[in-house]
């Protein structure tokens, strides 16, 4: 047995190491088969991994809900989807809300700002609402401004590329095999188009997805190989957090070994992408998740509270960065 | 200090039963419901606090330094 666990360790240190080479599907696999005794030198390698193909800087970012609730679409996990019973209300951030949370978010030394909004794809209402408030933001904050707003059509691809998006954010959520199962609104297929517009356009593409969510370890390994075929700039790793009257809602969180064995395989399937602590890690891993995930492949965090959940305080990430020796990223400067 | 009429995470009487989940939930929660009404509440989560409005009862918001 535990040939075959030095065996995967073994080849991810020659091949993703020192060469800068992904694992592939079926290696990632074996990383997630490893036992809870081989965790820790895992997580030293993906540190290792992380530290000489992305430097020891940290991406710092804060998220605010434009648009909340009242979604059309039945993502299972989703507690802003009009289609269940939970106790989320539709609420419009009006935009000198909007800047204020984004100075709260430059405050804390983020150089990221991501604007959000609960829906299938933008509306004209929410796209000018989008463009009146980056053009506020950015005449008062020096900050990178992303957009998660669903699916896009080329139109609305271009207009946030002309307003000055620098990444845009669109999850395939999970493995393409396991996504009929959270999603049956619309496709997979349909998202990765998105995904192909945004980089045409010459922004950033963020991508990633919620883990824990009854995806098999097949399906975990399957969701890497996935997200390395895309190539994507960001890749975000929320952990199921779930949501009361949602399909998910009685759903285990992930155990925590599980979800820091997943961040450390992604981290080995992605050498070189910005690996990003999301949502539900509060959750999965208390407050030595920052810290661990920090020291286990995580070069990127969310700070602050996120779209309709309270997270840690920023001060104590940002304090730990510092403890950490991690410097915090700079503006217009890519990792 | 005054006890919650009801529950601002779940809507029910807080009196009526332990609520062992909802006060686990409150650290990372903004509340739900109204205190004095149980009505579902429109909140707004930021950065940094949040904003929560009954219809009936107004506006509470999570105590900010920032914002005070
Ligand atoms: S599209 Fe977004 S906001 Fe709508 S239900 Fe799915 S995850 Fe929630
Ligand atoms: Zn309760
Ligand atoms: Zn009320």
């Amino acid at each position: 047995m535990t040939t075959t666990e030095t065996g995967i360790l073994a080849t991810a240190r020659t091949q993703v190491l020192e060469e800068g080479i992904g694992l592939s599907e079926a290696q990632v696999l074996d990383v997630l088969r490893l036992p809870d005794d081989a965790l820790d030198d895992l997580l030293e390698l993906a540190h290792q991994v992380r530290m000489r193909w992305c430097g020891p800087e940290v991406e710092v970012e804060g998220i605010i809900s434009l648009k909340t609730g009242g979604c059309p679409e039945d993502c299972h996990f989703c507690s802003q989807s009009g289609l269940f019973d939970s106790p989320v209300r539709s609420a419009w951030l009006d935009v000198p809300s909007l800047v204020e949370a984004a100075k709260q978010t430059a405050k804390t030394g983020a150089t990221e700002f991501c604007i959000v909004a609960a829906v299938r794809g933008p509306d004209a209402r929410l796209m000018a609402q989008v463009a009146a408030g980056i053009a506020a933001i950015k005449d008062e904050i020096d900050i990178n401004i992303a957009c998660s707003l669903g699916m896009l059509t080329p139109e609305q691809v271009d207009e946030l590329a002309a307003m000055g998006v620098h990444r845009y954010n669109h999850n395939l959520e999970t493995a393409r095999s396991h996504f009929t199962n959270v999603v049956t609104t619309h496709t997979w297929e349909e998202r990765w188009e998105t995904l192909r517009l945004v980089r045409e356009a010459g922004m950033e593409v963020c991508c990633g997805g919620i883990l824990g969510m009854g995806e098999s370890l097949e399906q975990r390994a399957e969701f890497s190989a996935q997200l390395a075929t895309l190539t994507p700039d960001e890749v975000p790793l929320n952990f199921l957090n779930p949501r009361p009257g949602t399909p998910f809602g009685d759903l285990e969180p992930m155990a925590g070994p599980d979800a820091l064995r997943t961040v450390a395989a992604f981290r080995l399937a992605l050498p070189r992408t910005v690996l990003r602590f999301a949502g539900g890690r509060e959750i999965t891993l208390g407050d030595l998740g920052a810290r661990k995930g920090l020291l286990g492949g995580i070069n990127a965090v969310i700070v602050g509270n996120y779209l309709t959940t309270l997270g840690r305080p920023a001060e104590s990430d940002i304090d730990l960065l510092g403890e950490l020796q991690m410097p915090i990223k700079a503006l217009n400067e890519t990792l | 200090m005054t006890a919650l009429v009801f529950c601002d995470q779940c809507g029910e009487p807080s009196d009526e039963g332990d609520h062992p989940r909802c006060a686990g939930r409150r650290k990372l929660e903004p509340p739900r419901f109204c205190p004095d009404c149980a009505r579902r509440m429109v909140v707004q989560v930021t950065p940094i606090g949040w904003t929560a409005r009954c219809s009936r009862h107004g506006e509470r918001r999570s105590a900010d330094p920032l914002r005070a």
